[in-house]
């Protein structure tokens, strides 16, 4: 039993929350938003550049072979810079389903390099960035296929994070797009992936706030001083702290595959979804009525929490999926990790 | 990152388990906070413990502990709470003073004094408040003398838990004329030495939870003094990280109660709207990610980290989570939840009611979760201070 990444996790963290920090700041952002453009190549460049496409895919296939642990505080940092580029759904969604298939087509090696594919789970009624996509991985009934996009019809549904790009795809299956039958832990790679965005989508609305109210001040003095704010800042980091180990124990456990891992991610999502909302609220009130403008940055985090929160399934789904687990198997203090209940489920 | 328990930390857990369904009294033992019997009937609990070296397991073997890590420390609390043991009557001492005096403490002090407190044979009380110090706890005005090798000890102290029964005391004093957070002691004291007058305080359900203490000319070896002279702050504050974070209270507490939460809903559930159910889920979730949370931290320490104002996020969490569980419980008993144990019709109200009523504490005591919040804003967050 040791809850807490190795130092080659954390390292491998940390350079890539660095380079993040570096290359997406917030003037990066305001230029991408009048800009519209999807992608920051040079960035994007970057990311593939550095390996961390292929941080889940097999080492045989060029990847490093590493798991969902290793990722987790890498979308961690994507959330906090509120990255455009879907850095996290390739390298922790599309890859690992490409590489779980019998016949990637090709595909796999081209996503390592760079060239996006995009998911298309039903838990999702949109599909993210499928202009961006050389090919879509989309689901019928049980069936799994991999279809080009000239082989799909795209309709853009704006959404109000305008670096978010979601799409409805209009395709017919064919026998030759049929690739599998198995999504495998595609929707729960989602929520755990979501839920790992949004911690750091809420600290960075809190050290957003903090900032702001260090700097503002009124009745003499900073409005960080008193106590109101100061408070309302408080609770939002309690929120973030008491989800963010449950992102981490639901990474960890996720290959079990049992309905008490599957809980874990669901908890992880619904206590992830809830304390970035918290916290880009709070963002919001400390900024006052800069808050709800687009002059101050808080919008492009309180937008992204709204996005996520309901993407791979909103708290409602998942708060099934933790009320299964709680009445059909032992609770208690015995039976806090996953691993003690694997053999029973 | 490894969830998973090793063989080892598995047959630790099944020794404490078969130790514990060999040894905890059937039935609950009488209130420690009521009679002096229900409290002696206590501390015969804390002398069998320690006769079967559970007293406090991660101590040293030669203070009666075990020299165990923190994660089987995790576990043997799990299988304590488990197994429905007593309340610790002793906590003020094995949780609070005994770290710190493990920290601060002489090598005579520590021999004289750890024993002791690990067996039972000394129960402890904290006497930090005063009417006039609560949050703000450097306010204190009670007064320790100089007077050659000893102390005199004048003031008030309250709030003090278990001090109704207690056989000594740790408390802050200060250098008659010193400021603040300077000139300040900690000093131990027994509380039938000549001087001390003791005044039960009645919590809302009739319990006497705590007391006043009144100091006249109490005068103890300056040897009692626990860290340096003007020193106490310091200490103090040592004291307060163990009482907020990782000590006072486990996660499996709030996962046993989650659990007895689990099975009210599950007995009432046709009756109850969706939404109970929901609450219900929200406990359960927030009792294990306090389990997490703290699972982590204790992987930290054991990688060299240390405690940091995560004790206040901790205090937070754990206090609100409990008043809430005990809230969803209430709810669940309906026009049943206001019934004493002893009514005829109270059927399933089992102490969700007295559990209730303790939760309510939790918020203000351990430094109240505003003080808590100021910490995080303020040492975690580093906003600037009022």
């Amino acid at each position: 039993m040791h809850f807490a990444f190795t130092e080659d996790q954390l390292a491998i963290t940390d350079a890539a929350r660095t380079m993040l920090i570096d290359t997406c700041t917030s003037a990066d952002l305001r230029k991408q938003l009048e800009s519209v453009e999807a992608r920051d190549a040079g960035r994007w460049d970057t990311i593939r550049d550095m390996g961390l496409l292929g941080l889940m895919a097999p080492e045989a296939v060029g990847g490093l072979g590493m798991g969902m642990t290793d990722l987790v505080g890498i979308a961690e940092a994507a959330g906090y810079v509120a990255l455009p580029e879907p850095l996290v759904e390739l390298a922790g969604v599309t890859i690992p389903l490409l590489a779980e298939l019998s016949d990637n087509r090709g595909w796999l090696d081209r996503a390592i390099a760079g060239e996006f594919v995009a998911v298309g789970h039903r838990v999702n009624s949109f599909v993210a960035d499928a202009d961006q996509a050389g090919a879509l991985l989309l689901g019928h009934g049980d069936e799994l296929h991999l279809v080009e996009r000239g082989a799909v019809t795209l309709v853009r549904q704006e959404s109000f994070d305008a670096l978010r790009r979601l799409f409805k795809v209009e395709w017919t299956p064919a026998a030759a797009t049929l690739v599998g039958q198995e999504w495998g832990q595609t929707a729960e790679r989602g929520a755990l992936l979501a839920a790992a965005q949004m911690i750091g989508i809420g600290q960075r609305c809190i050290d957003m706030a903090v900032d702001y109210a260090k700097d503002r001040t009124q009745f003499g003095k900073p409005i960080g001083s008193y106590q109101a704010v100061k408070h309302l800042v408080a609770n939002a980091q309690v929120a973030i702290e008491f989800a963010r180990p449950v992102v981490h124990a639901a990474a960890a456990e996720l290959p079990l595959g049992t309905i008490a891992s599957r809980a874990r991610i669901a908890h992880a999502k619904i206590a992830a979804g809830e304390a970035a909302d918290l916290a880009a609220r709070t963002a919001v009130q400390v900024f006052g009525a800069m808050g709800i403008t687009r002059e101050a940055d808080v919008h492009v985090f309180l937008k992204r929490a709204l996005a996520l929160k309901n993407a791979w399934g909103t708290a409602a789904v998942h708060t099934r999926t933790v009320m299964e687990r709680m009445t059909d198997q032992r609770t208690g203090p015995d039976a806090t990790f996953a691993s003690e209940l694997a053999a029973v489920s | 990152m490894n969830l998973s328990y090793t063989p080892e930390q598995r047959a630790f857990r099944q020794e404490v388990r078969d130790w514990m369904e060999a040894n905890v009294p059937s039935g609950p033992l009488p209130s420690f906070d009521l009679t002096r019997e229900g409290f002696e009937a206590h501390r015969d609990w804390e002398r069998k413990l320690n006769q079967g070296r559970w007293g406090m397991v991660t101590w040293p073997e030669e203070l009666g502990g075990r020299g165990l890590d923190l994660i089987r420390w995790l576990i043997f609390e799990e299988e304590y709470y488990r197994a429905n043991a007593p309340t610790r009557v002793n906590q003020n001492g094995i949780f609070l003073l005994g770290p710190t005096m493990m920290e601060f403490g002489t090598d005579e002090q520590k021999a004289r004094f750890l024993p002791a407190m690990a067996a039972g044979d000394i129960i402890w009380a904290q006497a930090w408040s005063e009417p006039g110090a609560g949050s703000d706890l450097a306010g204190v005005r009670s007064t320790c003398t100089r007077d050659g090798d000893e102390y005199v000890l004048n003031g008030q102290k309250i709030w003090s838990s278990r001090a109704v029964f207690a056989d000594w005391a740790f408390g802050l004093f200060r250098e008659p004329g010193s400021e603040r957070h300077k000139g300040m002691s900690l000093i131990l004291f027994p509380l039938d030495a000549p001087g001390v007058t003791r005044r039960p305080i009645e919590r809302m359900d009739g319990e006497q939870v705590f007391a006043e203490i009144f100091l006249d000319n109490v005068r103890v070896p300056v040897a009692d003094r626990l860290g340096g002279e003007g020193e106490g702050w310091k200490v103090c504050m040592a004291t307060a990280g163990f009482e907020r974070g990782l000590l006072l209270r486990s996660p499996a507490r709030y996962q046993v109660a989650a659990q007895r939460l689990i099975a009210l809903y599950e007995r009432h559930k046709d009756n109850l709207p969706a939404s109970v159910g929901e609450r219900v889920a929200k406990s359960w979730m927030d009792a294990d990610a306090y389990a997490l949370a703290i699972y982590a931290m204790c992987s930290r320490l054991a990688s060299g980290g240390t405690i940091g104002p995560e004790s206040s996020t901790n205090k937070i969490f754990w206090s609100e989570l409990d008043v809430a569980l005990h809230q969803t419980a209430m709810d669940i008993l309906g026009d049943r939840a206001e019934l004493m144990a002893s009514a005829p019709d109270a059927g399933d109200v089992e102490g969700w009611l007295d559990g209730y009523i303790f939760a309510l504490a939790g918020p203000i005591y351990a430094g109240s979760n505003e003080i808590q919040r100021n910490i995080i804003a303020e040492r975690m967050l580093g906003m600037p201070r009022a």
